[in-house]
């Protein structure tokens, strides 16, 4: 489909994901610098001196504080946009839950990496995993395309008076935040018309003072307010299949909503991945298609709101399915794994195998996915560590 | 004499807070001050709990709730916005606590302050954390027991002096730096129209006392305010772009009339008063020798 498209840039994943910023017509951007993520806020500030963007940009000293900056100004009604990266994401941590909450429409880029000790820079979603219990949303990304349509599809879908709730985009250190592709940059025109400026209903208004997020009792509206998080994230999932949609029908790109099936017709046994793995993951498949065997991929596009019930009915007629987590959940199982065991429960008997892969950046390589397939095919159903090399 | 405190009021009748709560008097002076078109943001500390539970609310401007360390960077995003949707005029209030601005909150107020927003920051200074139940800060004053400095058999009361962000802010360079209390209210709100009238940062110490924290009865948090600065203890002054204007005493007290008046400060003896005048003494030399080479 991409191939009849006409590219009209080629850029890193920081780049697209600064210029959806742009093109989304964010008015305030507050952010601190982390690598992988650095090359994007250093992208918005240049954008800014040269007057390419009319957003106002405030570099913050802490990230804690850059999530309070963009939570104050869309409280008062102003788009914002912000984007961190592991330890960054974690010194949020307090105020992410605080915007969600609140529930402010903040849309935030997030580039995977992992977390120390020992320091290491390269990619790994345990970052982002940490933050599933936020309220956000999340979609992780494969293409430095998608990751730029996501900023654009994901301030539509954050700002829709059902969801109301912020969502964090996320791409796969230096796999895509520092390798150039091919990028279709939309017109502006075309971008405006598919997202209209922001129309936050309850902004901080003078006229009609109002506390913020003062305090409830036990029996206040507290437990409620937060089961309504639940129903939005809920509807969400509505709301997403429609933008991806329109998007699809607006700009002729067509993401297939919350996940999407790679060669799942009469597939008997399937893998489960996101962000770039499910690249390398579709490489293998259409080889071992090739060699006669019915494989196929699901890739996990949004983790929250969780497709449970899209991987339950895409997985009715396998044999077999395994999980991939790039990110770990101490003490259990990779938290895909543990929302697919649990998306299965009741409706479906067939074999989950769950692999961690890839932690800290190490290579996921095509004979890697064939060993996972083996497993699958062999009917495993435990907890497996890929490529893990033998105590020295 | 005309009356030189506005009457408006922005502060509605029926909070919640204790009886004789400095840091209610200090937000019903601050936004006599500030007039209607403001907007105040609070962290976690008691006046996030003064205004009462939801749906009620005490001011009667929009109050924007933050976790304990946001205040500078809210008030940051909110200036920003307000800027970027044309209005200017109105008026962006921090108004924290001791520990969300001497401690937690250190690091975005120092950040927001460099920074340079047009905003106004005000800390509220009880001496403790007191909405969690009088805790140490790096602002309760030396000799202080607190429920973390409990006297005990080895008289552990708080042997740490006071960090005075209000100095801190001053070698910061902050546009406009105060202090104030509520025993003097026409002072409080004189300073505050001066604020506004600088452009950029203003930070505004106000010392709030707290007849929880300092075991004194309710009735008496003016006169304790009053004593603070009578005694030295809290100097007032002003200082706008580095011109700094010490208050001179005009009825000096002595230091125990201010300690013995306050049940925290009850195990004091000797050599504790001796160290709290050395540090009064010390620290007004150091406001009149900046006032001095401010001067010239
Ligand atoms: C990150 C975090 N740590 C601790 C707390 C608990 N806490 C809430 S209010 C408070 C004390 C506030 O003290 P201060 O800033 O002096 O204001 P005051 O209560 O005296 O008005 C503390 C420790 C919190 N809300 N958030």
């Amino acid at each position: 489909m991409q191939a009849v498209q006409k590219y009209n840039a080629i850029m890193t994943g920081n780049e697209a994901v600064a210029f959806g910023a742009k093109l989304a017509r964010v008015g305030f951007i507050s952010a601190y610098p982390i690598t992988p993520q650095t090359t994007i806020v250093e992208k918005l500030a240049e954008m800014v001196a040269n007057r390419e963007i009319s957003a106002h940009y405030v570099e913050v000293e802490s990230e804690h504080s850059a999530m309070a900056a963009v939570f104050a100004s869309e409280l008062v009604g102003v788009r914002s946009y912000t984007a961190t990266s592991s330890h960054g994401l974690l010194y949020m941590h307090e105020m992410l839950h605080w915007t969600a909450g609140q529930r402010l429409p903040v849309v935030m880029s997030v580039v995977n990496r992992a977390l120390g000790p020992p320091w290491n820079i390269w990619t790994e979603q345990t970052d982002s995993m940490n933050q599933k219990e936020t309220g956000w949303l999340q979609v992780y990304c494969e293409s430095n395309q998608e990751a730029l349509d996501s900023i654009l599809m994901g301030y539509k879908i954050a700002e829709s008076p059902d969801v109301l709730l912020p969502l964090m985009s996320m791409e796969d250190a230096f796999i895509l935040s520092h390798t150039s592709e091919p990028v279709i940059l939309p017109d502006q025109d075309q971008v405006d018309s598919f997202l209209p400026p922001l129309n936050l209903s309850f902004r901080v208004d003078l006229k009609n003072p109002m506390g913020y997020g003062s305090y409830s009792t036990p029996d206040g509206p507290y437990m409620e307010l937060r089961k309504d998080m639940m129903d939005s994230l809920r509807n969400s999932r509505k709301v997403i299949s429609k933008v991806t949609k329109e998007f699809g029908e607006t700009f002729g790109r067509n993401y297939s909503g919350l996940i999407e099936k790679f060669m799942m017709e009469d597939a008997e046994y399937a893998i489960i991945a996101s962000g770039t793995l499910a690249s390398t993951g579709k490489y293998v498949v259409s080889k071992l298609r090739q060699e006669g065997k019915k494989v196929g991929l699901i890739r996990v596009r949004f983790f929250r709101p969780f497709p449970d019930l899209e991987i339950a009915e895409a997985v009715t007629d396998l044999k077999g399915v395994g999980v991939i987590d790039r990110s770990t959940s101490y003490g259990s199982a990779g938290p895909t794994a543990l929302e697919v065991r649990s998306a299965l429960y009741g409706k479906s008997e067939i074999p989950v195998a769950a692999f961690i892969a890839g932690l800290g950046g190490r290579d996921v390589k095509v004979e890697d996915f064939e060993k996972m397939f083996q497993y699958v095919e062999q009917g495993k159903t435990g907890n497996f560590y890929i490529n893990v090399k033998e105590a020295c | 004499m005309p009356l030189s405190i506005p009457k408006e009021e922005f502060m509605e009748p029926g909070h919640t807070a204790c009886h004789g709560c400095g840091a209610t008097l200090s937000m019903r002076y601050v936004l006599k001050g500030m007039g209607p078109n403001t907007v105040v943001s609070v962290p976690a500390a008691c006046w996030a709990v003064i205004p009462g539970a939801i749906p009620n609310r005490t001011l009667d401007v929009p109050m924007v709730y933050t976790p304990f360390a946001a205040t500078g960077a809210a008030i940051t995003g909110l200036r920003e916005a307000f800027n970027i949707l044309g209005k200017e005029d109105y008026n962006v209030v921090g108004f924290a606590g001791d520990g969300g601005t001497a401690d937690i909150g250190l690091q975005s107020l120092s950040g927001a302050m460099e920074r340079g927003h047009n905003v106004f920051y005000i800390m509220y200074d009880n001496e403790a954390y007191m909405n969690t139940g009088v805790q140490r800060s790096g602002s309760t004053p030396y000799g202080a027991e607190t429920t973390t400095t409990p006297v005990g058999k080895d008289r552990n009361f708080k042997r740490q002096r006071k960090k005075v962000v209000a100095d801190l802010m001053m070698a910061q360079g902050v546009p406009y730096v105060a202090t104030a209390t509520i025993a003097y209210p026409e002072d409080l709100i004189r300073k505050i129209t001066n604020a506004k009238n600088v452009k950029g940062p203003k930070f505004i110490q106000i010392l709030s006392p707290c007849p929880v924290g300092w075991y004194y009865p309710s009735e008496k948090s003016v006169e304790i305010s009053r004593l603070a600065v009578q005694s030295g203890v809290f100097p007032l002054f002003e200082c706008i772009h580095g011109q700094l204007k010490v208050t001179r005493q005009s009825k000096p007290i002595r230091l125990s009339e201010y300690l013995s008046a306050q049940g925290r400060f009850s195990h004091m003896e000797e050599e504790d008063v001796r160290n709290v005048q050395e540090y009064i003494d010390e620290r007004m030399n150091f406001l009149l020798e900046l006032e001095q080479k401010s001067g010239k």
